[in-house]
């Protein structure tokens, strides 16, 4: 071999090379599989569904695969009222989040209780199942674990579907798609500092809260708000509605760009979407020569807006 | 082209794929950076061009960066590599035809690749945006073929030393390799959470610490002492750049997250490995200045010394941020600001471009045999893309720091916005300008290749430039 004189040179840089792998890379990961998950790294991983960017199942990015989650104000199974909860519905064939396909990612402790106590182990992505997040103690700690409430409480996809009308269901784990295919994570970071940040923008996450989650997008550029806790700050979903649409209507210097692309064709009546009669309109309101701008059309049910909206007011 | 891509090995002209490499990387800089105008267009004038879905700054934004690190950096890098790595063996390349299929594999692959992007087929994690498959096809289709032809040049030299610029070529494609093999893990195997994050980071950090940054360094080692005709200063010193990129560029990854909670012990080490950046950018600019030595008319005179000691001195500024603005002292106050956004365009359009586009306007005129159509054109290129990256470049910082202050202030954010708008503006006028200088910069070598001066066998086009 022509790299005779350089036998010395070849195995430092493997050394070197290796070496520096194994302190970046092994080492790091020691402590974060440690990591036991937080109730919201939970949810999160939950109500995304198995990735939250490109994926076979969702080659295209329309926000298909992935779960819903469900407000639940009484017992599908009884109809007896029950304290609010979030119920992710997995139905049949829709991929499982991470969580349930490798507990051990939740860390010691939230894996035991949910293998054991919330029976993970029997969903069936096949048949689908219903998730909940419960809470429970674990060596004299409280901690929160996943409850497969298919199996601990007979609520199947169909019935606790059959129990609640839209105005419940919220398309979180398709919103997450829409966020990362417009690119909102270009400018709004999803990773308050552990500066002065957190008093405007909310706490920073904690270590547990990413398991089960991906992509995490928290964002390098910031050239926005942070939104980590942004569902707290503002829970209006008309605003958002107008905001998407073009945010120059409630924020006059706003830079964001307009999505009114993501309502589609038609509004929640079925009423064809007339974009160049509005964006006409809203010049004319613009030129002040018209006292009001036009009215922001209902997005319908299943417009990529609303599973963007869905996404957003979630954020808390 | 594609008339050698069926072509026996020995029939394609010595230099063919070279040729190519160098106007694809030409054409993919003219696009990146018209992208890149169009984007800063719209941070400035968020009306313009309104209601599209492919036309909205989140679907062009992540174009624009992988076309110019994967289309123009890591072409103009492929093109060096091609002429220069047999030129310092003294030899042929060992597979003109790998590298005509290398180069069409990966015109195709990332046209394809930014399509799917700017669709919206996004993995969803910074720099390693493509999806999966298209990783892949990088790792295969693009990266591995470029490897074996520069091992196997390396390999059949016909000197007995490697010359510095050859160690490192050698060794950073391997090491990109396993950059892009390791840092897309997450996609492959959907590894979730901190992993996720910490490992888009490690992908983003090592893919300009072990491939942009020693390949523009390893192309000015070549280009300097090439033109100017003085030795390389130290060979030593050369060692000790190569040594310090692979140990200390190779670690402080976790520097990219230094407010989120990964472990602290990472984040510590990462910062003062960060600090250490220094040695390598400290060897490698001292020992290109001290190459100059009593030829410093050159910067004056010479169209390639120009490029490469500009961006030779950008290293400087650029490594005294990248080695100080990552320790949590600074990083607090500047980190996820416009001023990051500065630093990046100062390492990849200042120091990296300027070092590759003297070797793009050296190697075309030495392999095609033609004088530059016009030293007037290539100065004006070189003064439109300085001026225009200086514009962008303190716009971006003064932007960052008024996000800064605005930030640990708590001033409400639309505030910020409205402080930031003149910047966007200044932002957008500096691109476009980089954007002329290109369109000026293709139109120059394109007449080169159709009209240039013959050079005379055994004579350097830089001996030339003055000739009539």
């Amino acid at each position: 071999m022509a790299f005779r004189e350089y036998k010395i040179g070849a195995r430092l840089f493997g050394v070197a090379l290796g070496l520096s792998m194994m302190i970046t890379l092994y080492m790091p990961s020691l402590n974060i599989v440690e990591v036991g998950s937080t109730e919201m790294g939970l949810r999160k991983g939950l109500q995304y569904g198995r990735i939250g960017g490109f994926s076979v199942e969702d080659p295209f990015m329309k926000g298909e695969g992935k779960p819903l989650t469900v407000i639940l104000k009484q017992d599908p199974q009884t109809g007896e009222q029950i304290e609010p909860i979030y119920a992710y519905v997995y139905k049949s064939g829709i991929p499982f989040t991470s969580a349930i396909r490798h507990p051990r990612i939740m860390g010691k402790g939230v894996e035991d209780l949910s293998l054991e106590t919330g029976r993970i182990g029997e969903a069936s992505q096949d048949a689908g199942a219903v998730f909940v997040v419960s809470e429970g103690r674990w060596n004299g700690k409280k901690i929160h674990y996943i409850e497969n409430a298919t199996a601990t409480r007979n609520w199947t996809p169909d019935v606790v579907m059959g129990s609640v009308t839209d105005a419940d269901v919220r398309y979180i784990g398709a919103g997450k798609i829409m966020f990362v295919k417009e690119g909102c994570w270009w400018c709004h970071t999803l990773l308050p500092e552990e500066t002065q940040d957190w008093q405007v923008f909310g706490a920073p996450p904690r270590l547990g809260d990413f398991n089960s989650e991906s992509p995490t997008a928290l964002g390098s550029d910031r050239k926005a708000p942070d939104l980590l806790h942004v569902g707290s700050r503002n829970s209006s979903r008309e605003w958002m509605m107008m905001h998407f649409f073009n945010p120059r209507l409630v924020q006059p210097h706003s830079i964001m760009p307009r999505f009114d692309y993501l309502w589609g064709q038609v509004d929640a009546d079925g009423n064809a979407i007339d974009y160049d009669k509005w964006r006409a309109e809203y010049n004319e309101y613009t030129a002040g020569t018209r006292v009001y701008p036009p009215d922001v059309p209902m997005p319908a049910a299943n417009s990529q807006a609303r599973y963007l909206i869905d996404f957003v007011l979630n954020l808390k | 082209m594609f008339k050698y891509l069926f072509a026996k090995n020995e029939e394609i002209p010595p230099g063919t794929a070279a040729v190519y490499f160098g106007f694809s990387s030409i054409i993919w800089f003219v696009i990146g950076t018209g992208l890149g105008s169009f984007n800063a267009a719209k941070l400035a004038f968020p009306d313009f061009v309104t209601g599209y879905e492919y036309f909205s700054f989140g679907h062009m934004r992540q174009v624009h960066v992988m076309a110019v690190i994967f289309g123009w950096i890591s072409m103009a890098f492929a093109m060096a590599m091609m002429y220069i790595t047999p030129a310092l063996g003294n030899t042929r390349l060992w597979s003109e035809k790998l590298g005509v299929w290398n180069c069409f594999l990966w015109n195709g692959g990332l046209s394809l690749a930014l399509t799917l992007l700017w669709m919206g087929m996004t993995s969803g994690r910074e720099y390693s945006d493509f999806p999966w498959f298209i990783d892949l096809v990088i790792l295969f289709g693009v990266i591995l073929p470029l490897g074996i032809n520069v091992w196997m040049t390396i390999m059949k030299r016909r000197t007995q030393g490697i010359y510095t610029t050859n160690w490192f070529f050698g060794s950073a494609v391997f090491m990109v390799w396993i950059v892009l093999l390791v840092g897309n893990l997450p996609e492959y195997f959907q590894l979730t959470g901190l992993t996720e994050a910490y490992l888009t980071w490690w992908f983003a950090h090592n893919v300009l610490g072990l491939w942009i940054t020693p390949v523009a360094a390893a192309i000015a080692y070549y280009t300097v002492p090439k033109v100017t005709g003085n030795p390389l200063y130290s060979h030593r010193i050369g060692h000790l750049h190569f040594w310090s990129v692979v140990v200390f560029y190779s670690t402080p990854a976790a520097h990219h997250l230094m407010s989120s909670p990964l472990p602290e012990w990472l984040k510590s080490f990462a910062s003062v490995e960060g600090v250490l950046i220094l040695v390598p950018a400290i060897a490698f600019v001292s020992n290109l200045l001290l190459t100059m030595t009593g030829k410093w008319r050159y910067f004056v005179d010479n169209v390639e010394i120009k490029f490469t000691i500009t961006g030779v001195l950008m290293a400087i500024p650029l490594n005294m941020q990248g080695g100080f603005q990552q320790t949590r002292a600074i990083n607090w106050y500047i980190h996820g600001t416009g001023w990051i956004v500065a630093h990046a365009h100062l390492a990849l359009r200042g120091f990296s471009t300027f070092l590759e586009a003297a070797a793009v306007y050296y190697g075309l005129q030495t392999i095609m045999r033609r004088k530059l159509y016009s030293l007037t054109l290539a100065n004006f290129h070189f003064w439109f893309l300085l001026i225009g990256f200086t514009i962008y470049w303190v716009s971006m910082t003064i932007a960052g720091l008024i996000q800064g202050a605005a930030k640990i202030y708590e001033v409400p954010y639309i505030d910020t916005v409205i402080a930031e708008h003149p910047y966007m503006i200044a932002r957008w006028v500096g691109g476009t300008m980089v954007f002329t200088g290109n369109l000026v910069w293709l139109y120059n070598m394109w007449m080169t290749a159709r009209a240039g001066t013959m050079i005379p066998a055994g004579r350097l086009p830089h001996e030339l430039a003055y000739e009539r």
